[in-house]
């Protein structure tokens, strides 16, 4: 078997607040594989960008990680010097953020961002640093290099801005990117961009992450879909499955809604109910309060990831084994 | 449909942005919207759509053109005057964290229209009407007292829903409501928009860069560009049928949330939107267009009828062929 | 989801109107009946849907919270019984000169000692507190109130009436603030009031400069735009949506201010403006104890430990507030 760009087992990540302990990441087990898109999708508060900011060790205070292994290339991430993480970072996995405004120095030119990591991890000379950012920054889909490394962030569009973020996580050609809801805060038209863009990307090699609550990003570039609810991943499978025979009664529900916007339906498919708070998780399938095949089991006990049909389905729901035959009804 | 609520003739709005520059938000934009109908507004982040938003209920004071008000012209009415038709017009914002009075509970914030328009005369009657309303957009009666932080966003885009329908008005402008909202809450609450709108006789004029959304629920759009209008017309004929080329590519860039739809191979509009600091001459949309020839270099393109309300301002509409789009 | 349970209350409600109306047509009887039916639904209302906070609420949540805050507070109501019954709490005189026992370090007979004109520090401590607690505290509930009322006003209405404002302000701000109270007390004339005036005229400056600063900060917010929206006069939302939010800095404004308030009374005592010796403010002793640092600290020492003690309370009781104040920290 082919070894995995990025293996998470077991991760837990918590914050520990005055009202306690929040398990933002229970029990997160991922793999990326290599040349693909991987994606995790979930509503707001559901862990995703948790699970990411944990690779990248940027989880904010009062949260840390608690336990679980992180592997990057098959070399552990976790229980390393700082030194040593901070090589990793950057030169072998490097991540873009939502913000593109926030997320670049405002009083720094653009150009010397993107060269930055190059002088850190590559000890190029200045003038191999600048000619190298200025190929990454044309290979990003930005034209007139040349003055735009002139510019500072905020004389840049929003599009043109994501474009420099990514090309400075690109810049030590990394194995994995990581992708926190790349595109929205871009407009439609520059969305799709960006994403045929880290198509390309993926496609020249570099295997990436991708964290968004929109279905239709993940059904148009994904290969395999992580869904995360209350902070565990409660369904997995590549991204034909995943949309074709949704096995967790959560995964069916957002589809449903995702696409009864697009149906002439008078009145929309929701998810009845609100997302459970964190500190206060039902007891049993942290779904099971909103879930409309809820039996006995559920509300006592949490399932394990069952597999589901297909190979590499997996989904955290007792009733996996009876789902699996049914397609979504169409709507 | 009836007759027209809301008229806006002309409008022009204008930012300044530093030394002898100027924000060209709205340029010239003539629109209409019919009693009892949502009236959609797409475009992009920076395209005036917002700005516009508040133009229509004089928020912002356009710096020439007209304002109409169920035909009285209210333009250059003062605060004073203009009250009559404040309580008409309201707005539901975004971000549903930041239009809600952090220190002010939930009773105080649904109380606060009510108040201002002197439309109860007891403490009791107050309470019972923020209850009515708090149940007609599903916030539980034991919420009451509570702050604005203790809710979740979808709760807090209902509770910004009963502050606009305690002024009862007869438009709402709901300026991108579910844009911060994960996809079912979104779908709650559009279900509760229609509701009302079924049950109140509302009009809407719905903000949105989310194709999606603004065709489920407008009956007509307006397809904005950098300030200016390109196409206005029933949903129907827009999205099947756009006829400017920018509308088209908007189409084309809607994220299908279906494997076997993936959109890869569909052209997309390249570049980045124009600065409206310095908008292109003649027709904006011209430095992005790949039809575009000295004519729309020159000239902006008036808005023009196809047949059945579907206007367009293009020199060469696309015509009546299909769109790529699925 | 509508709740039952809030269409119950309203229909309650509603039943309890009718009832009310019913009542006054019907005899006295009926009348006392209804009325009393009415009370008992509003009891159970309350218990339903709980209370708007009061004053009372706020203060039980203080003192349940915040231990500190309320020791604080504890501590100040002393100084304050202190002040008013200092006749009572010691024998001797804060005027009378004993100059057998000049500078006599602390014994049971003069507890914190006496001071160069032998005279018992206690007592003039105590005697001392009743100017000092005034001057630190009327002042600058005055120069507070003065100046968040014209910081708003200019802040929010901005044009002439800003320009006006922040101009004067300027001036004020511009000028020394010494040399200032001087000309003002020399016009005014010195006496306690006067005083009290000065330093409020001094003070409120940099309190509108401030809220000014806020306000500008908070009227771009979307809460207030959204109070217009609705037809939300100008005044209220001043005083109902600006203010409010400016408490936070007007709470540390205050404990800030409180102490420069006592010193700059004690620096006009020392130039002869302030408080006229024999007469006692702790600002004035500790001038008077500066010759006597080495050979008698106590004399300075005592009162500044006073003026330290009494700041440290109101910043503590400050912070308290503040955080009772907070929407955010309610439950």
């Amino acid at each position: 078997m082919e070894s995995k760009t990025l293996e998470i087992r077991n991760l837990n990540t918590s914050f520990f607040t005055q009202q306690g302990e929040v398990r933002a990441a229970c029990d997160v087990c991922l793999e990326v594989q290599p040349g693909q898109i991987t994606g995790i999708v979930g509503e707001s508060g559901c862990g995703k960008s948790v699970t990411a900011r944990s690779v990248m060790g940027l989880v904010r205070y009062p949260g840390r990680v608690v336990s679980g292994e992180i592997l990057l290339d098959g070399k552990a991430m976790t229980g390393i010097s700082g030194k040593e993480a901070c090589s990793l970072r950057g030169a072998e996995v490097s991540m873009i953020f939502q913000e593109p405004m926030t997320s670049l120095n405002p009083v720094m030119k653009v150009g010397k961002q993107v060269e930055e990591a190059l002088l850190l991890h590559r000890k190029l000379s200045k003038k191999e640093a600048a000619k190298s950012a200025a190929q990454m920054l044309e290979k990003v889909g930005i034209s007139d290099v040349k003055n735009r490394m002139e510019c500072y962030p905020h004389q840049l569009s929003g599009g043109l801005r994501q474009r420099v973020m990514i090309a400075m996580a690109m810049i030590c050609s990394p194995k994995l990117l990581i992708a926190d809801e790349p595109t929205t805060a871009l407009d439609v038209t520059v969305e799709a961009q960006i994403l045929r863009l880290m198509k390309q990307l993926c496609d020249a090699g570099t295997s990436i992450l991708l964290i968004s609550h929109n279905l239709g990003v993940i059904a148009q570039i994904c290969d395999y879909v992580y869904v995360m609810y209350a902070g565990r991943v409660v369904e997995q499978a590549d991204t034909m499955t995943l949309f074709d025979h949704p096995a967790h009664p959560y995964t069916r529900g957002l589809l449903q809604a995702a696409r009864s916007l697009r149906s002439d339906a008078e009145v929309l498919a929701t998810i009845p109910g609100v997302v459970p708070n964190l500190l206060h998780l039902p007891a049993g399938c942290s779904f099971s309060p909103r879930c409309g095949q809820c039996q006995e089991p559920c509300k006592t006990s949490m399932p394990d990831m069952l597999p589901a049909g297909e190979k590499g389905h997996l989904v955290r729901c007792f009733l996996a084994e009876k789902e699996k035959q049914q397609p979504v009804e169409a709507i | 449909m009836s007759g027209v609520l809301l008229e806006a003739r002309n409008l022009t709005k204008e930012f300044p942005a530093g030394r002898k520059k100027k924000v060209h938000a709205v340029s010239d934009v003539s629109l209409q919207v019919f009693q009892g109908e949502t009236l959609g507004l797409v475009g992009e982040s920076g395209c005036g759509k917002s700005t516009l938003g508040r133009l229509m209920i004089r928020l912002l004071r356009p710096d020439s053109g007209a304002l109409l008000v169920g035909g009285d012209d209210v333009t250059h009415l003062s605060e004073k005057e203009f009250r009559k038709y404040r309580r008409q017009l309201q707005l539901i914002f975004q971000d549903p964290y930041a239009s809600l009075d952090p220190r002010l509970n939930v009773r105080d914030l649904i109380a606060e229209p009510l108040r201002t328009n002197h439309t109860c005369r007891t403490k009791e009657e107050l309470t019972q009407r923020v209850l009515a309303l708090m149940e007609d957009v599903g916030i539980p009666g034991e919420y009451l007292y509570r702050y604005p932080h203790q809710f979740s966003g979808g709760q807090r885009q209902r509770i910004g829903i009963a502050r606009a329908l305690a002024a009862d008005p007869e438009l709402i402008v709901c300026d991108e409501p579910v844009s911060a909202l994960d996809v079912p809450v979104q779908n709650q609450i559009l279900n509760l928009l229609k509701k009302l709108q079924k049950s109140r006789g509302l009009t809407y004029l719905f903000i949105s860069h989310d194709l999606s959304v603004v065709r489920h629920i407008s009956d007509r759009v307006c397809i904005m560009f950098l300030g200016t209008l390109c196409e206005t017309g029933r949903v129907d004929d827009v999205y099947q049928n756009p006829q400017h080329p920018y509308t088209r590519y908007l189409m084309n860039a809607i994220l299908v949330p279906d494997p076997h739809h993936r959109t890869d191979r569909i052209e997309l509009l390249s570049g980045e939107i124009p600065s409206a600091v310095d908008p292109p001459s003649g027709c904006r949309f011209h430095t992005r267009c790949p039809y575009a020839d000295d004519r729309c270099r020159r000239e902006a393109p008036k808005m023009t009828d196809a047949g059945d309300g579907h206007l367009t301002a293009c020199h060469y509409p696309l015509g009546n062929r299909p769109g790529d789009h699925s | 989801m509508v709740s039952d349970r809030s269409r119950k209350i309203v229909r309650e409600y509603e039943e309890q109107q009718k009832n009310a109306v019913a009542g006054m047509n019907a005899s006295s009887d009926g009348s006392a009946l209804a009325g009393k039916d009415a009370k008992e639904r509003e009891e159970e209302l309350k218990r339903e849907i709980g209370e708007a906070e009061t004053f009372f609420t706020l203060m039980r949540r203080l003192v349940r919270e915040n231990k500190l805050a309320v020791f604080s507070a504890a501590v100040i109501l002393l100084f304050i019984l202190a002040a008013v019954f200092a006749p009572l709490l010691t024998p001797y005189s804060f005027s009378d000169m004993d100059l057998m026992n000049r500078l006599c370090a602390p014994s049971s007979a003069h507890l914190f000692g006496t001071d160069a004109a032998g005279r018992d520090i206690l007592t003039r401590l105590l005697y001392g507190s009743r100017v000092s607690l005034l001057t630190g505290v009327v002042p600058t509930i005055m120069s507070m109130l003065g100046g968040a009322l014209l910081g708003v006003i200019a802040g929010y209405l901005q044009g002439i009436v800003d320009a006006v404002i922040m101009r004067i302000a300027d001036v004020v701000l511009a000028f020394p603030s010494m040399l200032l109270a001087m000309v003002i007390v020399y016009m005014l004339g010195d006496g306690l009031v006067n005083i009290f005036l000065t330093l409020a005229l001094v003070n409120w400056a940099s309190v509108a400069r401030i809220v000014r600063a806020q306000t500008l900060a908070l009227k771009e917010t979307e809460y207030v735009e959204a109070a217009r929206v609705i037809g939300v006069s100008r005044t209220r939302i001043m005083f109902r949506h600006l203010l409010p939010n400016c408490l936070p800095t007007l709470i540390v404004l205050f404990t800030l201010n409180v102490p420069s308030a006592i010193l700059t009374e004690s620096s006009l005592s020392f130039l002869g403006l302030g408080v006229q010796p024999p007469n006692a403010s702790w600002g004035l002793m500790v001038n008077e104890g500066r010759q006597y640092l080495y050979n008698a600290p106590w004399v300075s020492l005592v009162p500044s430990i006073a003026i330290m003690l009494i700041v440290l309370a109101f910043n503590f009781l400050g912070d308290g507030l503040r955080d009772v104040l907070d929407p955010y920290q309610k439950k």
